[in-house]
């Protein structure tokens, strides 16, 4: 660390005007520089340091309880986790496979005029802040679903289909990306052995942008795992295991909008509020897992591709 | 030919799917637009909320989300300009550097609510701000670092390296060279950063639930010190918990939000695009 | 770190600021209660330019937490405060109570069922009655909608309703019930959901939906929500709203109640459709 500084200063040549200051203009966007690992690490601290106070005064078995009911002190996290889980898995399972697709067609299929409408409007989908689109899917999808023949419109279905359309944007532009790395002589040799289109596109692009599509469903992931007030508009929040061949159509309560519904009024230093700080600590851990695998993926097939 | 006839279904299929995935982005947008503007008018965005915020306009959530906006870009734009300086000009390939992109991309991928409740423990009880625009908009800044950081760092290595050494040549000081050459040349690329960064900061409710954000406010807010109420959240209010709620001016309501967040984004790329057609290398 | 801190003290927060600009009163609490406290504050507020009271919903727990973080000077609540959490304040509390709330019970005006007893109620809301046809309804699964458990009304149908007022129970709500986060939430999904039960403050009720008559034992009368009802005392779930102040509170502060309590303040609590408190 120091060493780079050295050699900064070294490189740094005296001259007219002003110099005295930039020796210490260096030193701020030093600082600026590894801001950003103090932030995650003070973001870290914070929510580790506010949830132990939960760790200690509760058992750890307490968090196995299949019941989350704050003020009778029942704390499982059991229906939390499996809220969080299927709404991500719905949002996953929907957004991954349409947002490959629409890719494929995007970058092989469409003729580049219609490339040229529906990209701004993937781009504007993008920009639409998630809470009108919790506020489409309240007003509008939950009575939708509701007719298909859900008990309610308010389920995990709803809940990971509004989250699929927020992730597309993300697993669209990544997928994009990775289908567009791929060497035009990789189509050109397949088609030139008299392989179809489609062939070239099933056997041959999509395996070589495989890593690219795997970082794009991480990404999902990571984004349908943290989104929050859509979810809680949508999802109907029973803190509940949903079981059987409708859990899709039940309703459940993630992590997230726990967060959001009980946090602004639980007593500071309470146990439930440390609780809560404890499922933020969660989410931080499970994100920071998901996007430091999904960077290290890109890094991979940056340096793979031989230094883009 | 059976392959043909197979390519001609696939790709069928595939542009159903395309279809599939576009047609609702843009009956969402359309029914926001159609009913949005059935409650819109002038009076709603510059009048009060009245008779418990059924009647009258947005004026304060709507001013509320411009200040906690205008914070947001003092908050960010400091820092994430120097963390990008320092990462295309200083940064040398090594663990260090690793580390910060690391820990980058993970401050991108930090749900919103975490950073909500990070504000909380931090800047409202820690250092005692309150639920005020300053906790929010710290709050706010800090989710935006990332997206500036990385935007602002891509423009200013795209500067050409000749600029850099023609200036250094020239007798000029690396400071000197950064701050006379590279940023005045890397600025429009930098500004679409910051202006994607606002258009997040603009939409998001989960980090200011907790840090800024006011149910309701009889007056605009006199000081950053003051909670306020912002357009997300009051979406979310009028949405869910506001009694005999008309449906217009809750869409009217998401069409201002969607607008101005859609405002932003355009403003960037237009500054994008009009300084990729402008520039002489 | 540093200049934070700076900004923090020069901002100095709005609790003691006794500046001549506007002065905040901070009133946070019951949502049951927020329809009431922003019309007073509005009333109140054209009356007094110089005062601006902000409003914050969030349920009564929340209201009386943040009295004792200091964060709010009135708390509005939906239930009486209890024990630990006079033990956390300061000093002892002021209790104010403000109106009377009849909690209705309510479905789909398409929902065959009218009337129900409190101990059907409670299996219902235990998931031990799971379908309407055992309530006399058509076929159909029941869809139990309640307040997030924060709110004053959950904690009072919890102890009333689902327990009966028996204080040994630990019976709670059963896991699937949904848990909306307003009482907006739970009248907009019962026009929508003919399969929905729901609890509201009378005040919230509109003509769209189906108010239940209850009644307090097997064989006892059933009896609709109204003022009359609640005031009388024959509608089984009636409850007073309070607000709750620290008990050292600003002059202004406690003008701000005496109105409230005063001809206005009851004025505008009859016209919401809450029962005006007796003094």
């Amino acid at each position: 660390m120091d060493a780079s500084r050295d050699t900064l200063s070294r490189t740094t040549r005296p001259t007219r005007s002003g110099n005295r200051m930039e020796p210490w203009i260096e030193r701020a966007v030093r600082l600026a520089g590894l801001s950003a690992i103090f932030i995650v690490a003070l973001i870290f601290i914070f929510l580790i340091r506010l949830s132990l106070p939960a760790l200690t005064r509760i058992p750890l078995s307490a968090f196995g309880d299949l019941r989350w009911y704050p003020i009778e002190e029942r704390f499982g996290l059991v229906s939390l986790v499996v809220g969080s889980l299927l709404v991500t898995a719905v949002a996953v399972g929907i957004a991954v496979p349409l947002g490959l697709v629409t890719a494929i067609y995007l970058g092989e299929i469409a003729p580049p005029w219609l490339g040229d409408i529906l990209k701004p409007l993937i781009e504007i989908l993008a920009g639409i802040p998630s809470i009108v689109l919790g506020f489409v899917g309240w007003v509008a999808l939950a009575p939708l679903v509701q007719r298909l023949g859900a008990p309610t419109g308010l389920t995990a279905f709803t809940g990971g289909l509004i989250l699929a359309y927020m992730a597309l944007p993300t697993i669209i532009s990544i997928a994009e990306d990775a289908i567009d790395a791929v060497p035009k002589s990789y189509r050109d040799g397949s088609l030139a052995l008299g392989a179809t289109r489609w062939q070239t596109i099933y056997r041959v692009v999509l395996p070589a942008a495989r890593s690219g599509i795997v970082t794009a469903v991480m990404l999902g992931i990571g984004r349908a795992v943290g989104e929050t007030m859509a979810v809680m508009m949508v999802t109907g929040n029973a803190a509940h295991v949903p079981r059987g061949t409708s859990m899709l159509f039940q309703p459940v309560r993630t992590m997230t909008a726990t967060i959001a519904a009980e946090m602004g009024e639980v007593a500071r230093g309470g146990t439930h509020y440390h609780v809560l700080f404890l499922i933020g600590a969660l989410l931080f851990l499970i994100t920071f897992a998901i996007n430091s695998v999904a960077a290290r993926l890109v890094g991979r097939r940056r340096t793979g591709e031989g230094g883009g | 030919m059976r392959r043909q006839q197979r390519q001609r279904l696939a790709f069928l299929l595939v542009s159903g799917v395309a279809w599939a995935v576009t047609i609702p982005i843009m009956l969402v947008i359309g029914l926001i637009a159609t009913r949005g503007l059935e409650g819109m008018s002038w009076a709603f965005l510059t009048e009060m909320p009245r008779e418990g915020m059924v009647e009258g306009g947005i004026l304060p959530a709507l001013v509320g989300t411009v200040w906690l906006t205008i914070g947001t870009a003092i908050v960010a734009m400091p820092l994430a300009i120097g963390a990008a300086v320092y990462l295309a000009e200083y940064a040398r390939p090594g663990p260090l550097t690793s580390a910060i992109r690391l820990a980058i991309v993970n401050l991108a991928g930090i749900p919103s609510i975490v950073y909500g409740l990070f504000g909380l423990g931090l800047f409202v009880l820690y250092l005692q701000l309150g639920t005020s625009i300053v906790a929010g908009a710290l709050t706010l800044g800090l989710m935006t670092l990332p997206v500036v950081i990385s935007t602002a760092e891509e423009a200013i290595r795209a500067v050409p390296q000749e600029f850099r050494l023609t200036s250094l040549s020239l007798g000029a000081s690396r400071w000197q060279t950064i701050r006379h050459q590279v940023l005045p040349h890397a600025l429009p690329g930098i500004l679409t950063g910051v202006i994607l960064g606002l258009s997040r900061a603009a939409g998001e409710t989960a980090p200011i639930l907790f840090t800024a954000a006011a149910y309701y406010l009889p007056s605009l807010p006199s000081s950053p010190a003051d909670p306020t109420m912002a357009l997300p959240y009051h979406l979310y209010v009028i949405a869910t918990q506001v009694p005999n709620m008309p449906l217009a001016p809750q869409f009217a309501t998401a069409l201002t939000l969607m607008l101005i967040v859609l405002s932003l984004t355009v403003a960037a790329s237009v500054v994008r695009s009009s300084y990729r057609r402008r520039r002489e290398w | 770190m540093l200049a934070l801190g700076l900004l923090n003290m020069s901002c100095g927060g709005g609790r003691s600021d006794t500046g001549e600009a506007v002065r905040m009163i901070q009133n946070t609490g019951s949502d049951t209660m927020l329809q009431l406290a922003q019309a007073w504050a509005e009333t109140y507020g054209a009356l007094h330019p110089e005062l601006s009271i902000a409003v914050t919903g969030g349920g009564s727990g929340a209201g009386i937490a943040a009295l004792i973080n200091g964060t709010t000077e009135v708390a509005n609540a939906s239930r009486r405060i209890k024990d630990e959490e006079v033990a956390k304040l300061p000093s002892p509390p002021q209790e104010h109570q403000v109106a009377v709330d009849a909690l209705a019970v309510i479905v789909h005006p398409d929902n065959p069922v009218s009337q129900l007893t409190l101990r059907q109620l409670s299996d219902v809301y235990q998931g031990k009655v799971t379908n309407w046809r055992q309530l006399g309804g058509l076929d159909a699964p029941i869809i139990l909608l309640s307040r997030e458990t924060n709110s004053g009304t959950h904690v009072y149908f919890l102890e009333e309703v689902l327990r009966l007022g028996d204080k040994e129970s630990t019976d709670i709500f059963a896991s699937q019930t949904l848990l909306m986060p307003s009482s907006v939430g739970i009248t907009s999904e019962i026009r929508r959901n003919p399969n929905a039960i729901g609890y509201d403050g009378l005040g919230y009720v509109t003509a769209e939906e189906k108010v239940l008559a209850l009644a307090d034992s097997d064989d006892g009368r059933y009896v609709r929500p109204s003022v009359a009802t609640a005031r009388d005392g024959s509608y089984p779930l009636a409850r007073g709203l309070f607000l709750y102040t620290s008990g050292q509170e600003r002059a202004e502060v406690k003008d701000y109640i005496a109105w409230i309590m005063g001809d206005d303040g009851q004025a505008i609590v009859a016209r919401l459709g809450f029962v005006a408190s007796e003094k």
